[in-house]
């Protein structure tokens, strides 16, 4: 058929059933992105003759002699639309993966339309910014500022990848082609829990096209896991690439490669699987029943599982003090449960993995990862590679939020590329993400908390029981972490948890932006507001009397010593300046009508910067020929921010402006080793690395640059065009020359790691509107204060902040993974498992301590990850103090509330 | 998403040019829910776009909607100023899950036909007393109300192969007031539940059509305007517990719940005008 694409005339053939998204980007039209391929989210939004659609409904055959625009064509003659404008001058995203979808919706939008967002706008679904950029990119307001050599740090400076988003030129995994590539899919299991007795492939290799066809027998029979720590003994090798025993609805259980996608789904289709069903089991409290079904039998201690006849990976048992002695001395006891839910990360890029070999034998892994060094060494060891022989990176990564650090899909495409010799591709449909990868980890917790007649807390403890599925991951690590802070937060004599994280056959949880401290916070800090009501005391003057102060040595359960401090200190701060803002007036008014109830509440969290155990990055820094500099670092950037800020560290210390600095990252060829970007380490290990380098080489070209011109290094300063020694420049490019003349290097190579650890803080304010027929929630207002040490870029830091309340709202108030008693996820689209709109997220006033912190890079502490902590808790405390009624089983959706205020009211 | 199982799309100018109809083929109109989930069963799309039926054709009668007609043209469409239901056309497409950018290819007749409880074509349609006109494969055109259409969640009267044709909106129901009223769980999100009232002006006869709260559209007819008594009776002998709809946008108790608020305030508001 003929048609135009961007003002190009095209001829080209599309099957009969395809949609036009993927015939774009079969003529090498990336910029349509595909976030749900169902028509909700609207990544893939084109313009066809003139009218915005979402191209993966749109038949493409219906396409013919019709004029296309994608992103790619938005601009005129090299001259941006001015949507494209906007959206860099507000930054209007983070991971960019929605960017294009969203500008060509809003570049339909006249002016009244701008008025009408929230409606106009729930086609368009993005996951990372909480829209509030969004909103402001559509609005014209600017927010990137001008750079200033030297001074880099602290401004709010563009993401250097910007003008490639806006224009859709930047690259995600899938935006990508090689010739004779071969298309894997996997066939799952619809049991929660069976033996394979036999797979017949016979039918299936028949389809034309069909390669191969990999089962448990065709895999390296060696136990792994999935998840991706630096030190891998910390998670349970629990896992085969494909196993003949399934645990969950949705395990692997065979891998078709076929020349098309459409004949590996065929193939799929046509396996004959017989199976052995076995009993399963989905509570965690019936799995650690003596009689349940065991999901692990037979794997021991080498698996690192601890209990697997009970379905134990990892119990804990803590002390510090005495608790006994605690609520002897209390005058009040508060005791409750509370129970959180399944989330998925909803990243908009699904996981993808394209693999291939060249002449050579080396094996190419192109990957949407969080962790490229250890997914590498993960690919090693399984298929037993020499580790130089795997080149392992990532381009754009379209969303994290922890789903990516994990191995998922790059081990199959290793496995068929090996076999077949060819370049092998998998990519996750959305389904997949919601039936075959990971979650949040739901949690049941009981709370026990005493206090003093006078507010003084006395005693602390907690039970957890954590659903980590059916297999391992970071199911220990997640629990671990979740009895850190929520317990370190508070100043308490006493304090003891017991903990047990338990398999069930469901899909496995895994890593999610907070990392279990989500869950504890949202018990701890309702339990913290009940007790405080109990006392008769407001909770924010409890919390006073309780919180943390500088100085204090930051106790858990745990005896030992901690490599932990309070390197800076705005908890308080944080605490004033919510309540303030939450008395302040600002915000709306509650509607009209006496079945509207409002009510307000506080929580606050505190995250540990970086991991317990081993991290580590390196930063590479090279001074080229052209006088500009070169930082290769390993980290993986996501949409959080990571490179823009490692570049302001840089120019920061060598008086330049970022635009001197290149980065390099997430390429195990081309960067040094890194542990990857999970745990809130970005700034503050990446970062350290970058600063460690650069300050060095800073010294060795005032050095070099003092020793040249006979001027004191004193009087010497590292400028943007060369050293100023005392009035005199010697210019980079000279002082280059003149010392590869001498045989001098100008380049320097630092490690960080993490260790000592500070903490940082977030506290969340909510007032809110509930209507007590209905049950519907409006948030009439948002306050968030952060402590992020110093902040080295505003614009970005405030976007992660306003990102993760809006994940925390998603959590609380509409997510909801629903799975029905054969264990099977019944909600596996965006259309019924609905994460935030536009029109579910208020405007948060974002607020940031003042303070400088001593362990992170200049003063810096992490903030991408912890703004998700506190938001449950606070909406649940907020929702507590409107209704009079405790809401602790999260979501708190419409049904459900409308149904506990019921309950409540009967006598 | 790419239909991997299509392997054919056929374009004809008329439904006659189809015949022998076969499991395995399938209708395509917008195409909008079609590509949004796998569809194994199909191998052949037939392109009914390429009918040209008229989109919205208004007479002395009332309003004919042909089937094809996209939701962007009814969302645009201006009404005689006698039809005082007319903007519950607005109302109704700004219900449906779909963005506006979906209303562009997306069609009436597709929305009804998909007969889904949140459908808020099939809201509209009912509401306004509509009558679908079917042309069946081998057989004569038959008319049924939308109520009628409609018989579960995601079931309809359509035989297979049988066309929507059309659906006809009568003048009179057209010229009646209204109130609208619609819960969701989540801003903008798909309807939970959703309520219209219509009265007649001439003999002040009400009608309350239930839609998204039940499994099929329910309608309550009162000659004259009803106690709330009356209506709660009506309602609930209309509406065996187990016709509410449990989905990930409801709850059978919530909706039953906001079903009975709902159509109380409905009353009321109708009672004032
Ligand atoms: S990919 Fe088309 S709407 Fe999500
Ligand atoms: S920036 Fe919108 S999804 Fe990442």
């Amino acid at each position: 058929m003929n048609l135009t694409i961007n003002g190009k005339p095209t001829v080209a053939e599309p099957r009969a059933g395809q949609c036009l998204r993927t015939f774009l980007r079969d003529q090498s039209w990336f910029g349509p992105k595909k976030g749900c391929d169902a028509g909700d989210c609207g990544a893939c939004t084109v313009w066809m003759d003139g009218k915005p659609v979402h191209s993966c409904l749109f038949p493409a055959v219906r396409a013919a002699n019709r004029e296309v625009t994608t992103i790619e064509g938005l601009a005129c003659d090299g001259e941006l639309h001015p949507m494209q404008k906007q959206f860099l001058g507000a930054q209007g995203f983070q991971c960019g993966f929605c960017t294009a979808g969203m500008i060509m919706t809003s570049a339909t939008f006249n002016e009244t339309d701008k008025k009408e967002l929230p409606r106009l706008l729930k086609g368009n679904l993005c996951r990372c910014t909480g829209y509030h950029a969004i909103e402001d990119a559509i609005n014209g307001v600017q927010h990137v500022v001008e750079d200033c050599h030297g001074k880099s740090a602290g401004l709010s400076l563009g993401n250097p990848l910007a003008q490639s988003i806006i224009t859709g030129q930047a690259r995600y995994t899938a935006d990508y082609s090689v010739e004779g590539m071969l298309h894997l899919k996997v066939l799952r299991s619809p049991h929660a829990h069976a033996r394979i007795k036999s797979i017949n492939r016979d039918k299936a290799l028949l389809i034309p096209g069909v390669h191969s066809i990999y089962t448990w027998e065709d895999v390296p029979r060696r136990l792994f896991t999935t998840a991706t720590h630096d030190d891998y003994h910390v998670d349970p090798d629990d896992t085969y690439i494909l196993d003949n025993v399934v645990r969950f609805v949705g395990q692997r259980i065979a891998a078709v490669v076929a020349e098309t996608e459409g004949a590996a789904e065929q193939a799929c289709r046509l396996l004959e699987v017989e199976y052995e069903v076995l009993p399963a089991v989905f509570d965690p409290e019936a799995a650690m029943l003596e009689g349940a079904p065991v999901l692990h039998q037979g794997k021991n201690a080498t698996s690192r599982i601890g209990n697997p006849k009970r379905n134990i990976l990892r119990e804990i048992h803590g002390e510090n003090g005495s608790v006994d002695k605690g609520f002897r001395e209390s005058a009040v006891i508060y005791e409750g449960s509370f129970e959180t839910h399944r989330q998925q990360h909803a990243q908009l890029e699904t996981h993808i993995s394209i693999t291939s070999l060249d002449e050579a034998g080396r094996l190419h892994v192109r990957t949407s990862t969080q962790t490229p060094s250890l997914t590498k060494a993960k690919l090693a060891y399984l298929f037993e590679l020499y580790p130089d022989n795997i080149h392992l990176y990532t381009e754009r990564v379209g969303g994290g939020f922890g789903a990516k650090q994990e191995m998922l899909s790059e081990d199959l495409c290793t496995l068929a590329t090996l076999a077949t010799g060819r370049p092998v591709k998998w990519e996750f449909t959305r389904t997949e993400e919601y039936i075959g990868a990971v979650t949040r980890h739901p949690f049941s917790m009981r709370v026990k908390l005493g206090a003093k007649a006078d507010g003084t807390l006395t005693a602390m403890y907690m039970r957890v029981v954590c659903n980590t599925g059916a297999y391992g991951n970071h199911g220990g690590e997640v629990m671990g972490h979740s009895l850190n802070e929520s317990f370190a937060l508070y100043r308490c004599a006493n304090k003891k948890a017991d903990a047990f994280s338990v398999y069930t056959n469901s899909v496995p949880a895994g890593a999610f932006r907070g990392y279990g401290i989500t869950q504890t916070s949202f018990a701890m800090e309702s339990a913290m507001d009940e007790l405080a009501w109990k006392l008769g005391m407001s909770p924010v003057e409890f919390r006073r009397k309780n919180m943390i102060r500088p100085g204090d040595t930051l106790l858990s359960i745990w005896g030992g010593p901690s490599d932990l401090e309070i390197g800076s200190y705005g908890l308080e701060e944080c605490l004033d300046k919510t309540d303030a803002a939450l008395s302040s007036g600002r915000g709306k008014t509650k509607p009209e009508g006496d079945e509207w109830l409002e009510g307000r509440g506080i929580a606050m969290s505190m995250l540990d910067c970086g991991p317990p155990t081993e991290h580590r990055s390196e930063a590479r820094l090279d001074l080229t020929a052209t006088g500009e500099y070169k930082l290769a670092i390993g980290s993986a950037e996501f949409g959080n921010g990571t490179i823009t800020v490692h570049r302001q560290i840089a120019a920061t210390v060598l008086g330049c402006g970022v635009d001197r600095i290149s980065i390099i990252n997430a390429d195990t060829d081309k960067a040094p080793y890194d542990s990857g970007t999970f745990a809130s380490t970005g700034t503050l290990v990446g970062g350290g690395a970058v600063l460690a380098a650069v300050t060095v080489l800073k010294n060795q070209l005032v050095t070099l640059a003092s020793r040249y011109t006979g001027i004191p290094v004193e009087s010497c300063e590292l400028t943007r065009e060369g050293v100023d020694c005392n009035g005199t420049l010697l210019p980079l490019s000279e002082l280059l020359d003149k010392a590869t003349a001498d045989g001098q290097k100008l380049n320097a190579v630092r490690r960080a790691y993490a260790a000592p650890r500070s903490v940082s803080f977030n506290v969340q304010g909510f007032r809110i509107a509930v209507h007590r027929i209905t049950g519907e929630i409006q948030i009439l207002q948002s306050v968030h204060a952060a402590d992020a040490g110093t902040v080295m870029n505003p614009m970005q830091c405030a976007g992660q902040v306003e990102g993760g309340v809006a994940q925390g709202i998603g959590w609380t108030l509409m997510e909801q993974m629903v799975m029905n008693e054969q264990g099977e996820i019944t909600n596996p689209t965006f259309r019924n498992n609905r994460i935030p709109s536009f029109a579910d997220i208020p405007r948060t006033e974002v607020i940031f301590a003042d303070t400088y912190d001593r362990v992170g890079p200049l003063g810096a502490k992490p903030m991408s990850e912890s703004p998700v902590n506190p938001i449950a808790p606070a909406l649940a405390n907020a929702l507590a103090n409107a209704t009079g009624v405790r809401f602790a089983s999260l979501p708190f959706t419409p049904p459900r509330i409308f149904e506990q205020l019921l309950n409540a009211k009967k006598p | 998403m790419d239909l991997n199982t299509i392997t054919e799309y056929r374009r004809e100018t008329n439904a006659e040019a189809v015949q022998n109809w076969q499991s395995g083929y399938s209708w395509l109109a917008g195409g909008t829910w079609l590509f949004s989930e796998p569809q194994p069963e199909i191998h052949t799309l037939i392109d009914i776009e390429s009918f040209a039926w008229p989109s919205l054709t208004v007479s002395s009668k009332g309003l004919e909607i042909g089937a094809t007609c996209k939701i962007a043209e009814l969302e645009a469409f201006i009404a005689p100023p006698e039809w005082k239901a007319a903007p519950l056309f607005r109302e109704c497409c700004r219900s449906l899950l779909a963005s506006f950018k979906i209303w562009n290819e997306a069609t009436v007749g597709g929305n009804v036909c998909m007969s889904l409880p949140a459908g808020a074509m099939i809201s509209l349609t009912a509401a306004l007393e509509g009558v679908c006109t079917l042309w069946p494969r081998n057989g004569t055109p038959r008319e049924v109300s939308v109520v009628d259409f409609v018989t579960d969640n995601h079931a309809n009267v359509l035989r297979p192969g049988e066309l929507l044709r059309s659906i006809f909106l009568p003048e009179s129901a057209l010229r009646k007031t209204y109130a609208f009223r619609r819960f969701s769980l989540t801003k903008e999100g798909r309807s939970s539940v959703l309520l219209i009232g219509t009265r007649c002006p001439e003999s002040g006869s009400i009608i309350i059509t239930v839609t998204a709260a039940t499994k099929r559209p329910v309608q309550l007819k009162f000659t004259t305007h009803p106690t709330a008594e009356a209506l709660k009776q009506a309602l609930d002998t209309a509406i065996p517990e187990d016709l509410y709809f449990d989905d990930f946008h409801g709850t059978p108790p919530h909706r039953r719940h906001l079903t009975c608020h709902f159509a109380q305030e409905i009353r009321q508001e109708l009672s004032a005008q």
